[in-house]
């Protein structure tokens, strides 16, 4: 089976989640989207791992398996402080950092 | 040597500096007329070791009356060594004892004259500072501090002309004098280093007897001395930097009697006088120099004539004597300069006390002689000394200005070639001066008494009214102008005794160089002026004699005339006026002077000022400069705020961005 497939269908994941990041206001979704970024990151470790028949990709992938847990938490939590505090649950609404 | 002669004069500068500082710092627990009697008192002190100056220098052979004594040294370097030295010789001597002593007099006027000024401590505080000035000035030793004292001074009558500083004429009088002195300033430090290029030395001994080394009349030195002269004519009101003097009038009447009489004026004599060997070595110089000096005394003796300013007539009458003193000097009649420098003090110190006693009388608001007649019933002692004073200033026989004019005039005429010329304008300055001094006395104590004279013989005395004569303007009374109160001669014995004292000086000052009988002045000074070529070249008794004559005929007539024009016929004034209309609006305007550096320096001067606000700091300082290097910082803060959006999709955006051209960049590159 050729390379191609594996990379494509990463660019492929990852251009979804992008795009999702870019366009949705919900922080919810916004979460979701990026743990599809780090999986298509995934997909590309764990082929390019696999053509060079190497164990490091596999690790790295492992690596990113967890911060992406350890995101979630993070993202999750603050969503539901913002939540708790009767904020909007909206991205666009919270833009206090303009200059 | 002794030392004795050289400590008298140290204190005789430091009192005054002492007085300067002490009623400067402690104003605030001077009440009354305190600081008044301490400023009297520390320029009195001064004088007295002045007198001790002079019996120890006394003692002194002759020829050794040339001590310097240094405190330390100012600075030094390979060639040049300038120390903080005074020198006390016959003419510093001389001068350290005018200027004190009539200084002195004029200390003791001011007392009851300013009485109800509010800034009555800070006045005697600047007066003698003025007065420290000027000794400072005539005690240095080298050319560097005598422009050190130079400078004081000036900043000293800048100060005082523009004493009422919340009175715009007054203001702008300072500043003009100011500048003007700076002009001379100026001049005065070029020629200081010319001489150091010269001669080798700033020391007046060293210089002096390098001098002869030097070819005669050579080109440097013509410049150093003419170089010289513009600093003394800025700082004595020669033509053509004499305009500063009449509009010093703005000051109070004892600054003015302080200016014209013992300090300031004066200084541009003594710089000529003391710089004799080189005037003597550059005759050139010292022709421009008397020429110069002949044309300022007709010129203020002709504007004299026509001016209805008190004061300020008694101002042209000093710029006219100034210019007989500028002539003696300058003619190598170093004595006879400085004689009628001693006369001059003193009845132009009492003619300024008499007029300010007469302005006082008016309320102090009016200086006009328009305005002035009759005074002299109701201001008996005022027009006595004021009469003897116009009576010394015109020359009549056996008065002190007529020995000592006619002696600068007849030792001009001694002289020869274009002096003989200088001294017959001389003479018929002389003729003018009569008439105008007896035209003050005539036109104020004589006539018609006016309102202010009449209520003054019922006993009453006028009360100031705060507006500027000039402009009309309300004063501001807060920072010092002659309140309510106000003081005249006959009433005030501080204003009193000074007035008689110089009175009697006027009338008898004379009889120290009466020819054939004394010469007190001329041998003090001889050791002076021991290595001068002219010292023995003197015209014989017979010649000074007939000069008197000459001189004494001249007052009479002038004063005659003044006599006929003015009390006689009263209306001949008025009809001599309409028939020469163009020549008295020559005269009044001061034969436009004012007019012509109005156009030629002031008015560019404002100009380039304009230009240089609106187009230089307008347009390129603030708008180039400073508002380029501003606008640019704007800009790059309006770009990076424009980036803050604060929307997290724009971050990632710009995040995504970032890694997909570091993407491209590395693609591109691994090619």
């Amino acid at each position: 089976m050729s390379m191609t497939w594996f990379v494509v269908l990463s660019a492929f994941i990852f251009c979804i989640g992008a795009a999702g990041i870019l366009t949705r206001r919900n922080p919810l979704v916004i979460l979701l989207c990026l743990e599809l970024m780090l999986n298509a990151g995934n997909v590309a470790l764990l082929a390019f791992a696999r053509a060079h028949g190497d164990g490091a990709g596999q690790v790295f992938a492992l690596v990113v398996i967890a911060i992406a847990a350890c995101e979630v938490v993070i993202g999750l939590g603050l969503i539901v402080a913002m939540y708790r505090r009767k904020l909007p649950i909206d991205a666009d609404e919270m833009s206090e950092l303009r200059g | 040597m002794t030392p004795h002669a050289v400590s008298w004069a140290w204190v005789v500068l430091a009192l005054p500096l002492a007085g300067t500082v002490g009623i400067a710092l402690g104003w605030r627990s001077l009440g009354g007329r305190a600081a008044g009697w301490i400023g009297s008192a520390t320029v009195g002190l001064s004088f007295l070791a002045g007198l001790g100056m002079l019996t120890t220098l006394e003692e002194v052979p002759p020829e050794g009356r040339h001590l310097v004594g240094s405190a330390w040294q100012y600075f030094g370097s390979s060639d040049v060594h300038v120390d903080l030295s005074i020198l006390v010789d016959p003419l510093s001597t001389f001068m350290v004892l005018v200027v004190t002593g009539v200084s002195f007099l004029i200390h003791v006027y001011s007392i009851a004259y300013l009485d109800s000024d509010r800034g009555y401590a800070r006045f005697f505080s600047y007066l003698n500072f003025f007065v420290f000035s000027m000794l400072l000035l005539v005690l240095a030793a080298n050319f560097v501090l005598l422009i050190v004292g130079w400078a004081f001074v000036g900043a000293a009558s800048y100060l005082l002309i523009s004493f009422w500083y919340r009175r715009d004429t007054a203001t702008r009088a300072g500043i003009k004098a100011f500048v003007i002195n700076v002009i001379g300033d100026v001049a005065l430090v070029i020629a200081a280093f010319l001489i150091l290029d010269r001669l080798g030395t700033l020391d007046f001994g060293g210089a002096f007897s390098h001098v002869h080394a030097l070819p005669r009349d050579e080109g440097p030195l013509i410049a150093t001395c003419l170089l010289l002269l513009v600093g003394a004519f800025a700082k004595s009101g020669q033509l053509p930097l004499h305009p500063w003097l009449p509009d010093a009038m703005e000051g109070p009447t004892p600054v003015s009697a302080l200016i014209h009489a013992a300090t300031m004026v004066t200084a541009g004599v003594y710089l000529i006088a003391r710089c004799y060997p080189l005037f003597e070595h550059a005759p050139t110089a010292a022709a421009v120099g008397a020429i110069l000096g002949t044309v300022t005394l007709l010129f203020a003796a002709t504007v004299a004539l026509v001016q209805t300013d008190l004061k300020r007539i008694i101002a042209y009458s000093t710029i006219s004597q100034i210019g007989y003193m500028v002539l003696g000097v300058s003619a190598f009649a170093y004595s006879a300069g400085l004689f009628h420098l001693m006369t001059h003090a003193f009845f132009k110190a009492l003619l300024f006390m008499g007029a300010g006693s007469v302005v006082s009388a008016l309320g102090m608001t009016n200086e006009s002689i328009d305005r002035m007649s009759g005074f002299r019933r109701a201001m008996p002692f005022t027009f006595a000394t004021f009469a003897i004073g116009a009576a010394a200033l015109a020359g009549f026989p056996l008065l002190s200005g007529f020995f000592s004019k006619d002696e600068i005039l007849s030792f001009t005429l001694h002289r020869g070639g274009v002096y003989e010329v200088l001294a017959i304008l001389g003479y018929a300055a002389a003729l003018l001066t009569a008439f105008y001094a007896f035209r003050m006395v005539f036109r104020v104590f004589f006539g018609e008494p006016v309102s202010e004279a009449l209520s003054l013989e019922r006993g009453e005395l006028a009360h100031a009214e705060p507006r500027n004569p000039l402009t009309g303007e309300e004063e501001d009374t807060d920072v010092g102008f002659p309140g309510p109160e106000h003081h005249i001669a006959e009433r005030a014995f501080s204003m009193k005794a000074p007035m008689a004292i110089l009175a009697f000086l006027a009338v008898v000052g004379g009889l120290l160089a009466v020819p054939g009988l004394t010469s007190e002045v001329e041998h003090f000074l001889e050791p002076t002026f021991a290595a001068s070529e002219h010292i023995h070249d003197r015209p014989p008794e017979f010649e000074q004699l007939t000069g008197l004559l000459v001189g004494g005929v001249l007052a009479l007539l002038g004063i005659g005339a003044a006599y006929f024009v003015y009390v006689r016929r009263p209306s001949l004034a008025r009809s001599a006026r309409e028939r020469v209309t163009p020549v008295h609006r020559f005269l009044v305007h001061k034969w436009y002077f004012d007019e012509l550096y109005d156009c030629v320096f002031v008015r560019p001067g404002r100009a380039l000022g304009r230009f240089g606000r609106t187009t230089i700091e307008r347009v390129f300082v603030q708008g180039a400069l400073v508002g380029g290097a501003s606008g640019v910082v704007r800009a790059g803060t309006a770009f990076a705020r424009a980036i803050q959006t604060g929307y997290l999709r724009t971050y990632a955006l710009l995040l995504l961005a970032g890694v997909c051209a570091l993407a491209l960049y590395f693609l591109i590159a691994s090619r």
